[in-house]
């Protein structure tokens, strides 16, 4: 069963301890200029929590919104990727073999939400981005940043159970925008969102294809044996008789070799 | 008709400007394989892609066209009266695959796992055929060579090379159909990225469509130049019927990008005055309208102005193109800046160096112009080349 994490930004109180157990369980590197707070993904953040001022009612709210990569169910940087270093697992991680990758970036073209990140400072650099904790996923753990929420902002979760919470809190409780982030986006993403702000106003690409990602180049690599075989035929049977046909010239009028 | 078996390659001041640049180019790749990416270029998070994909890679393939255009049309059709140029064709169109295999390997960040692929089949990848075609199209180039350079060099394997020729036609005319589309399937997953003036699911055709159109303006530009610079009539009849393959196709190109665009509703966005579509005209109206008026034309078409200016057009708008997606067309999206650092302009320049000299050798050892003997031939290639840099410079 896929697994998944439901955010409910009304519950987020912005304290940062997500970001906190991300860089202790991934070992990654806390740089004391560059607080979680108001700062995009790069390599060394796989998560970040965005401070988000605005308005509700007429009233300045402020929101805070935990960004990360989504786990698409079909991930575009792995559709993208020439070496399968990224892969979607069954569990619902979408994780990187850096013993796989070439180094192309062609991943972070792809990815529909800007996620993948580069180590632009090392001379073999990896690709960066949250791995949802697949091992501690992979035991029936939850990732790590679920578990160490105090304010109950993430669940943890089978997908589609997850989706049915969601949908029960939003038709329950009239405060929530009617929509869950993640269902359809890009084809459906393992995290969940949702909101009593407009994800638009949360900065959330809203404009984004429900069609899976994978789907538009498969629909165009899916020709290429039938191209392949069907030009390189007729290339095979326009050379055979334009030769042919350059030879009886060639016999008509003298004898003369290329 | 090697006349003499002894090499030879004369220095001239430009040739020492050329090597210079090489050898420079060289010490920057050095460079950035020892020290990488981020201290080499100026590629960041928002700009994974710059100018080594950009321009070596995405414009050097598509104006490497030449290469397969020619060889279909003189050895496939058996167009005889293009048979002239083939050879310089595809000489020029195997420099460019090699100055692009080398672009690559720069650009990739692991570079000691290039071969990767070959065994990890990532085959859901556009990048996955791209390099597949790309690696083998260069090998069967570097075959087809082979029968020009036996007829030098190991002339024992002459024979052999003579008897695989067909076959390497073919699939050297295959594979790149394949791949010059796929350059262009590799932007359809910018959906909703890439600015709707260039994203299109036609993009694979648009791209292999232009790749055809750009060679017989690369031959062009290239043979004018050259025979300028020997100060002998250029033969303009060769190059008028071929410029009228190159004006059809674009006639297709130019009705198709219109269809298009009315298909999908973003015919508005070309009027709009914004940078996206000021850039849109411009590719459009001087790389493709007015080469088309100029081609039929018989006026324009029969002088050497025309002709030139037809050339020195289409290649244009083609650069124009590559770099509208690569760059004007996503900058909206990525935000940040990227500019190329200096390190990239000094490898993208060294390795255009460097492929002028080995032209330049080849071209004056080996049997590949008609009439064998162009020993000012540094002038007008360099011509071309920089040409070709000024106009990504003023992108």
């Amino acid at each position: 069963m896929s697994k998944g994490v439901l955010v409910d930004i009304t519950k987020c109180i912005g304290c940062g301890s997500c970001n906190v157990a991300c860089k202790m369980w991934n070992n990654l590197q806390y740089n004391q200029t560059a607080p979680e707070k108001g700062s995009g993904l790069d390599a060394e953040n796989w998560t970040v929590i965005n401070r988000v001022e605005t308005e509700k009612n007429n009233e300045p709210v402020w929101r805070f919104v935990k960004y990360q990569c989504l786990h698409c169910e079909e991930p575009a940087c792995a559709s993208a990727c020439f070496s399968k270093a990224i892969k979607k697992t069954k569990d619902g991680p979408v994780v990187y073999d850096v013993d796989l990758c070439v180094g192309c970036r062609y991943c972070m073209l792809a990815c529909p939400f800007n996620v993948p990140k580069y180590e632009w400072d090392k001379t073999f650099p990896r690709v960066r981005k949250c791995q949802m904790c697949a091992g501690r996923v992979y035991t029936g753990d939850s990732p790590a940043c679920v578990s160490v929420c105090p304010a109950g902002a993430l669940t943890y979760g089978d997908r589609n159970s997850l989706l049915a919470i969601a949908r029960e809190k939003i038709n329950s409780d009239s405060i929530y925008v009617k929509q869950i982030y993640g269902e359809k986006e890009a084809g459906g993403t393992s995290w969940l969102y949702i909101s009593d702000i407009p994800f638009e106003t949360l900065g959330f690409r809203t404009n984004i294809t429900t069609t899976p990602l994978p789907h538009y180049t498969e629909s165009i690599l899916s020709l290429t044996p039938a191209v392949g075989l069907g030009w390189g035929a007729l290339l095979t049977g326009m050379y055979v008789y334009n030769r042919r046909r350059n030879e009886i010239a060639n016999e008509k009028e003298k004898p003369d070799k290329e | 008709m090697a006349e003499k078996d002894k090499w030879h390659f004369t220095m001239t001041p430009t040739r020492y400007v050329l090597l210079v640049l090489g050898l420079v180019g060289v010490l920057m790749m050095v460079y950035r394989l020892v020290f990488g990416l981020g201290s080499a270029t100026n590629l960041n998070d928002q700009w994974p892609w710059g100018m080594w994909i950009g321009f070596d890679v995405l414009t050097g393939v598509a104006l490497a066209g030449g290469g397969y255009s020619t060889a279909l049309l003189v050895h496939i059709l058996g167009i005889k009266k293009f048979s002239p140029i083939a050879r310089s064709a595809m000489l020029t169109s195997l420099i460019g695959y090699l100055l692009v295999m080398a672009g690559l390997f720069m650009d990739i960040g692991r570079w000691f796992n290039f071969w990767r692929p070959f065994v990890s089949w990532g085959y859901h990848s556009v990048l996955f055929e791209v390099f597949w075609c790309v690696s083998l199209y260069t090998l069967v180039q570097m075959l087809e060579f082979g029968e020009v350079a036996t007829e030098k060099v190991k002339k024992g394997w002459h024979g052999l090379f003579k008897k695989i020729l067909p076959a390497l036609l073919i699939i050297g005319v295959l594979l790149p159909t394949l791949h010059q589309s796929s350059l262009g399937s590799l932007y359809v997953i910018e959906v909703g990225k890439l600015y709707p003036l260039w994203w299109s699911m036609l993009l694979p055709v648009f791209f292999l469509m232009s790749s055809f159109f750009v060679g017989p303006a690369m031959v062009t530009v290239e043979t004018m130049l050259g025979a300028r610079a020997h100060g002998h009539k250029p033969d303009i009849s060769v190059l008028q019927s071929l410029i009228k393959v190159s004006g059809y196709l674009m006639l297709v190109y130019l009705v198709l990008k219109i269809v298009d665009l009315a298909y999908r509703g973003a015919t508005g966005l070309v009027f709009t005055g914004n940078l996206e579509g000021n850039m849109f005209l411009l590719e459009i109206v001087f790389g493709v309208i007015i080469p088309i008026v100029i081609c039929f034309t018989p006026q324009l078409r029969n002088s050497v102005g025309g002709l030139v200016t037809f050339g020195v057009l289409v290649v244009a708008g083609v650069i124009l193109n590559r770099m509208n997606v690569v760059f004007t067309g996503m900058a909206d999206f990525m935000g940040g800046a990227y500019f190329p650092s200096v390190i990239e302009w000094l490898v993208s320049i060294g390795l255009i160096a460097l492929g002028v000299l080995g032209y330049l050798f080849i071209v004056e050892n080996f049997h590949i112009l008609p009439n064998h003997k162009l020993d000012q031939a540094t002038i007008p290639i360099d011509g071309v080349n920089s040409k070709t840099s000024n106009i990504e410079m003023s992108n």
